[in-house]
C-alpha cells in the first residue's frame, strides 16, 4: 500500500525519462532521469501525502535514490509518528 | 626571474606549497597579469613556473607521489595566487577541482592510477567540458552520449565554453552513460588532448570584460578514447560530493585574494596621501576602514567553509546532503557578491588611480575581473537551486 502511494508519487513528479512502472523498488531513480530541482518536489509531495517532514539527517541523496529506500525512509518515519 | 630557477617542491620537508605559490606569484604571475589580460591570452608563464615548481599535483595522493594536500593548502595556494594573477588563479582552481575528481572518483584502474602518476611526474593541465550547447546552462544536464565504436567509445559534444581546453593536456567530459540514458544520468570521460584521440574545433571566441586569460572559448570536442577512461564513479556523485564543494571554496578563495589585492592598493593610496600631508587624514581613510572590515568578513566565511568540507571531506554521505549543498552554495553567493563590492569600494578609494590602468594603485582590472565571480557561474542559479531546496530543509534543533 505504502510503496503504490510512494509509486503513484515518484510518476507524478519525479519527472522520469521511464514509466514508473518499468522500474523496480531497487532501480536508481536518478539513473532514471530523476533531477534535483524534481526530487525536490517529490519530497514535498511525500511529505504531504504522509503527513511527515523529512529531517536533515535524510535530506540527502541517499534517502531517494529509489523506491525501497524511499519507502524504508516513511516507513521510519511514520513508526516514529505512530510511536509519539 | 625565469621559471627555472623557482624552488621544486619535492617533499612535504621540502618548501611549503603556498609559499611557494607566493613566489610565483610575486615573480612571475603578477608582473606579466597586465599583458595576460590586455591580449587576453593563456598565462602560460606562470602556469609553466607552477609546473616547474611541480604544484599542479599537490592534491594528487602520497601513493602515487603526490603531496596529499588537504583543500585547505589548495585553497590558500587559490588565495595567494588571486592575489597577483587572477587569470592564473582561475586556471590553476579548475585545473586542481579536475584533479579532486580523478583523485576521489577516477577509480583503481591501471589507465587511472597510470593519469595519477603523470599528473605528478608530466604535471599535466586538466581543462574541463562539462556545459553543452542546447542544455540552457544546466551542467547536470547532457546531450551527447558516449557512444560504442569498436573496441573504444565516442563523445562528439558542442561545448559553448572549456576555458583554455588548446592549451590542457586532458579534458574531462560529461555525457550521457549510453545513446539511450537519461539526460540527467552522466558520466565523466577523460578525453587527452593529442591529435590522434580528440580534435576541438573552435565555434565561439573569448574577448571578454574580464578573466580574459581563461581564454574560454567555444568548441565542438570530438574524442574516441577506450571504455577504460570513463570514471567509475557516475556524475551524479562526483558533482555533489566533489565538483561543487571544490568549485565553491577555490572560487571563493581565489576571489579573496583578488579582493585582498584591491584592498592592498587602496591602503597603500591612503598610506601615501598620508605621507604627503602628515596630520592630515586623508579623505579615503575612513573607507579604508570600512573596506577592511568587509574584506574580514569575506576572508572569515571563505576559510569557515574551506574548514568545514575539509572536516567532512571522506564523509561521502554527508557530503551528499542538502545541509552541505545549501552551505556551499551561499559560500560561492556571498564571496562572488562581496569580491565585486569590495573592489569597487577599493575603486572609490583609489578614485581615478584606480580608475586608469597604468598606476600602482590600479584596480580596473580587479573590477573587471571580479564581476565574472557572479555571471560565468550565475548566482541567480545557484541561489535558485538553493531556493528549491529551501522549500525541504530544515535545521535541525
Amino acid at each position: 500500500m505504502r510503496n503504490e502511494r510512494i509509486r503513484a508519487i515518484v510518476g507524478e513528479h519525479g519527472r522520469l525519462a521511464v514509466a514508473v512502472s518499468q522500474l523496480n523498488d531497487d532501480a536508481s531513480l536518478y539513473q532514471a532521469g530523476l533531477t534535483s530541482h524534481a526530487s525536490v518536489n517529490l519530497m514535498l509531495a511525500i511529505e504531504e501525502a504522509f503527513g511527515i517532514e523529512f529531517p536533515e539527517r535524510m535530506l540527502r541523496r541517499r534517502t531517494f535514490e529509489s523506491i525501497a529506500s524511499i519507502d524504508a525512509a516513511v516507513r521510519e518515519l511514520t513508526q516514529l509518528d505512530f510511536a509519539a | 626571474m625565469t621559471a627555472a630557477t623557482v624552488p621544486h617542491l619535492a617533499a612535504r620537508t621540502g618548501p611549503d606549497a603556498v609559499a611557494l605559490a607566493g613566489q610565483v606569484g610575486r615573480a612571475v604571475a603578477g608582473p606579466a597579469a597586465p599583458h595576460v589580460d590586455r591580449e587576453s591570452r593563456f598565462p602560460s608563464e606562470a602556469i609553466a613556473a607552477l609546473r616547474e615548481a611541480r604544484l599542479m599535483s599537490v592534491l594528487v595522493p602520497v601513493r602515487y607521489g603526490g603531496l596529499g594536500c588537504s583543500i585547505v593548502e589548495v585553497a590558500e595556494i587559490c588565495d595567494v595566487l588571486g592575489q597577483h594573477c587572477t587569470n592564473t588563479a582561475m586556471v590553476y582552481a579548475m585545473h586542481q577541482i579536475q584533479v579532486a575528481v580523478l583523485t576521489r572518483h577516477g577509480g583503481s584502474s591501471p589507465f587511472f592510477e597510470r593519469l595519477m602518476r603523470d599528473l605528478v611526474e608530466r604535471q599535466l593541465l586538466l581543462a574541463s567540458a562539462t556545459s553543452e550547447v542546447d542544455v540552457g546552462g544546466d551542467v547536470r544536464r547532457s546531450v551527447c552520449a558516449v557512444e560504442p565504436c569498436g573496441d573504444d567509445v565516442h563523445v562528439r559534444k558542442h561545448a559553448p565554453v572549456i576555458s583554455y581546453g588548446e592549451h590542457a593536456d586532458a579534458i574531462l567530459v560529461t555525457a550521457r552513460r549510453h545513446p539511450d540514458a537519461a539526460a540527467s544520468d552522466q558520466v565523466l570521460v577523460v578525453a587527452p588532448t593529442d591529435a590522434s584521440r580528440t580534435t576541438l574545433t573552435r565555434t565561439s571566441g573569448w574577448d571578454a570584460l574580464g578573466l580574459r586569460g581563461t581564454c574560454s572559448s567555444g568548441y565542438v570536442l570530438e574524442t574516441r578514447v577506450p571504455a577504460s577512461h570513463i570514471l567509475a564513479d557516475g556524475y551524479d556523485d562526483i558533482s555533489a560530493q566533489t565538483m561543487l564543494p571544490v568549485s565553491h571554496v577555490l572560487w571563493s578563495s581565489l576571489w579573496l585574494g583578488l579582493a585582498t589585492d584591491a584592498v592592498n592598493r587602496a591602503r597603500a593610496f591612503v598610506r601615501d596621501a598620508a605621507r604627503r600631508k602628515p596630520g592630515t587624514m586623508p579623505p579615503g581613510a575612513v573607507r579604508l576602514a570600512e573596506v577592511v572590515g568587509v574584506l574580514q568578513t569575506m576572508r572569515a566565511g571563505v576559510t569557515d567553509a574551506a574548514n568545514a568540507f575539509d572536516a567532512i571531506f571522506d564523509d561521502r554521505d554527508a557530503l551528499s546532503s542538502m545541509g552541505f549543498a545549501l552551505r556551499m552554495n551561499g559560500l560561492k553567493v556571498q564571496s562572488a557578491t562581496l569580491a565585486v563590492q569590495i573592489v569597487s569600494q577599493a575603486l572609490s578609494i583609489c578614485g581615478i588611480a584606480g580608475y586608469k590602468s597604468d598606476t600602482k594603485y590600479s584596480v580596473e582590472r580587479h573590477l573587471r575581473d571580479a564581476y565574472s565571480a557572479g555571471i560565468q557561474i550565475n548566482n541567480d542559479r545557484v541561489l535558485g537551486a538553493s531556493a528549491s531546496m529551501l522549500l525541504v530543509h530544515r535545521e535541525d534543533a
